[in-house]
């Protein structure tokens, strides 16, 4: 039992992080109706940017802040000047265009900071979380700043007015612009809003799969089986399904013969797939009805 | 009277297809215009050229002020509310939500006091605040569009065929409350229809569109009196 127990809630812990790139990966499709394959890559750019602010001799939540400004403006940035251009483009031209990102992001940071695994620290240690042996103080970190996160988001999309005209951007563009709404920038918006929470992600998970360009790649698998299973319509799905995704990575692993460690990421693909062929809109998206 | 819109040989394109043929009209300040014609006769497509919806060619002015540079949410900002074909409902969202977002581009204070006149105006919507607004009627949903549209405290006001799948009475009940804003609150409205009736009772002044042409034009009553126009434009 106790076995069970440490596992579902290192299960959320890691289910914490899924939910954050889950989130980051909707509020990308809600805006241009494209999944960002560079998410992780972007995720990871900024983790290294808040690994290189603490070699300077930054402390780590003065680190942790500015990267979030750096990432955030990052993410505006790679809107404007490569998604803006193919906002009219047809779809292999995007993926080509994520695709090319990610390229570029994991090249780059091979370039600055070479491949090698670095440690990375956690600003919560990693003792038993109040005595107890079922979870880490790192591992309820996690969740506890993903948490924090999750409510910070729900207060800006439903209570302030500048999170209300992205709502409305992102759902009914046209009628958006005649209310006034520039949408396009809203889509800048929800792009450096995006960048900065994957790289919350990022920072959280780097201290359990350590800091290296391909660090993400994994956890954006995660990521993607988190958005389908919830939904990539609905935020609060991808969130859900970030924390069920974890949970069923860690009992698969530990309960099913022969999956352990080396067959988890199979689990996340084989989940995507039976999501897509048995409830395509995810459990708490709504199905697409589109006028032909 | 000045005219608050004026209209300069106004031609509008989708892709090669030409709709609208040097369209040419003013708009007094202050009055109710209808744009009555056919289906595809370009009625729509000219609402869509004044937001900068459509590729034109020719010259719009508000209050003097080309638009034709302006990008759509701009225009909108200028105070010019457009009430599309299809209501442009928000409608994952509650019904105050939707009436807020009329007024997003206006400064916070007076957005409560506004969103109470709305509900004075429209008592149905009041009780449905907290509703999902694609939850609501068709009825409900215009009714919704012509609030939103007020939110933004407009100049002109243009509506698409706002009687559109709507029961008569209904219908009856919105141009009345139309009548009534353009009286209360100065609001200029310039009104596409094909019910040509009902929309002729509350218009100062009509336009008849064929084919991306204005064939007639005319004080409303003179219009609604001539039996040859009735018979070959309108249908009734």
């Amino acid at each position: 039992m106790e076995l069970f127990t440490n596992q579902v809630l290192a299960g959320i812990a890691t289910g914490a992080i899924y939910a954050c790139m889950a989130l980051a990966v909707v509020m990308i499709y809600q805006a241009i109706d494209h999944l960002n394959f560079a998410q992780g890559e972007m995720a990871m750019f900024s983790t290294f940017i808040s690994w290189q602010l603490m070699q300077w001799g930054l402390p780590y939540w003065v680190a942790f802040l500015l990267t979030l400004a750096f990432s955030f403006a990052g993410g505006i940035v790679i809107e404007r000047l490569l998604f803006k251009p193919l906002a009219k483009a047809p779809i292999l031209t995007n993926v080509a265009g994520f695709i090319a990102l990610f390229a570029i992001i994991n090249s780059c940071a091979g370039l600055i900071w070479d491949f090698t695994i670095k440690q990375y620290p956690t600003p919560f240690g990693s003792a038993p979380f109040l005595g107890s042996q079922l979870i880490s103080t790192h591992q309820a970190g996690m969740i506890g700043v993903t948490v924090l996160l999750l409510i910070a988001l729900y207060v800006f999309f439903r209570y302030t007015r500048i999170g209300l005209a992205m709502r409305a951007a992102a759902s009914v563009p046209e009628s958006a612009r005649l209310v006034g709404i520039n949408t396009s920038w809203m889509i800048a918006l929800g792009w450096g809003m995006a960048a900065a929470i994957g790289s919350i992600a990022g920072m959280l998970i780097a201290p359990v799969v350590f800091l290296e360009p391909n660090m993400m790649g994994g956890v954006l698998i995660y990521g993607f089986a988190a958005a389908v299973l919830g939904g990539l319509t609905s935020p609060f799905g991808a969130v859900i399904g970030g924390f069920l995704v974890g949970i069923i990575e860690n009992l698969a692993g530990t309960y099913i013969p022969g999956v352990g460690n080396e067959l988890k990421l199979p689990i996340a693909l084989a989940l995507i797939i039976t999501v897509l062929v048995v409830k395509p809109a995810g459990l708490f998206g709504r199905p697409i009805v589109k006028r032909v | 009277m000045t005219a608050l819109l004026n209209i300069k040989a106004l031609s509008a394109f989708y892709g090669q297809v030409q709709a609208l043929h040097g369209l040419e009209f003013t708009l007094d300040e202050g009055s109710v215009t209808t744009l009555l014609g056919a289906n595809g006769a370009g009625k729509t497509t000219t609402l869509r050229a004044i937001c900068n919806m459509v590729r034109t060619t020719g010259a719009i002015e508000f209050d003097g002020a080309p638009l034709s540079s302006r990008s759509t949410e701009n225009i909108v900002r200028l105070g010019i509310a457009h009430v599309p074909q299809g209501r442009g409902t928000f409608t994952t969202m509650t019904v105050e939500e939707n009436l807020q977002l009329g007024a997003i581009t206006r400064s916070k204070s007076g957005v409560a006091a506004d969103i109470e006149r709305m509900y004075a105006h429209f008592p149905v919507l009041k009780q449905r605040h907290t509703q999902q607004a694609g939850t609501l009627s068709g009825g409900e949903q215009q009714m919704l569009a012509v609030a939103r549209a007020l939110m933004l405290r407009p100049r002109l006001m243009l509506l698409d065929e706002p009687s559109f799948g709507l029961a008569p009475l209904i219908v009856r009940d919105l141009f009345k409350i139309l009548g009534k804003i353009n009286r209360e609150d100065k609001v200029t409205i310039l009104v596409v229809e094909q019910n040509a009736q009902l929309a002729l009772e509350i218009a100062d002044q009509a336009y008849v569109i064929e084919t991306g042409r204005i064939v007639m034009s005319g004080r409303a009553n003179e219009i609604a009196d001539n039996e040859d126009v009735r018979r070959s434009y309108l249908g009734y």
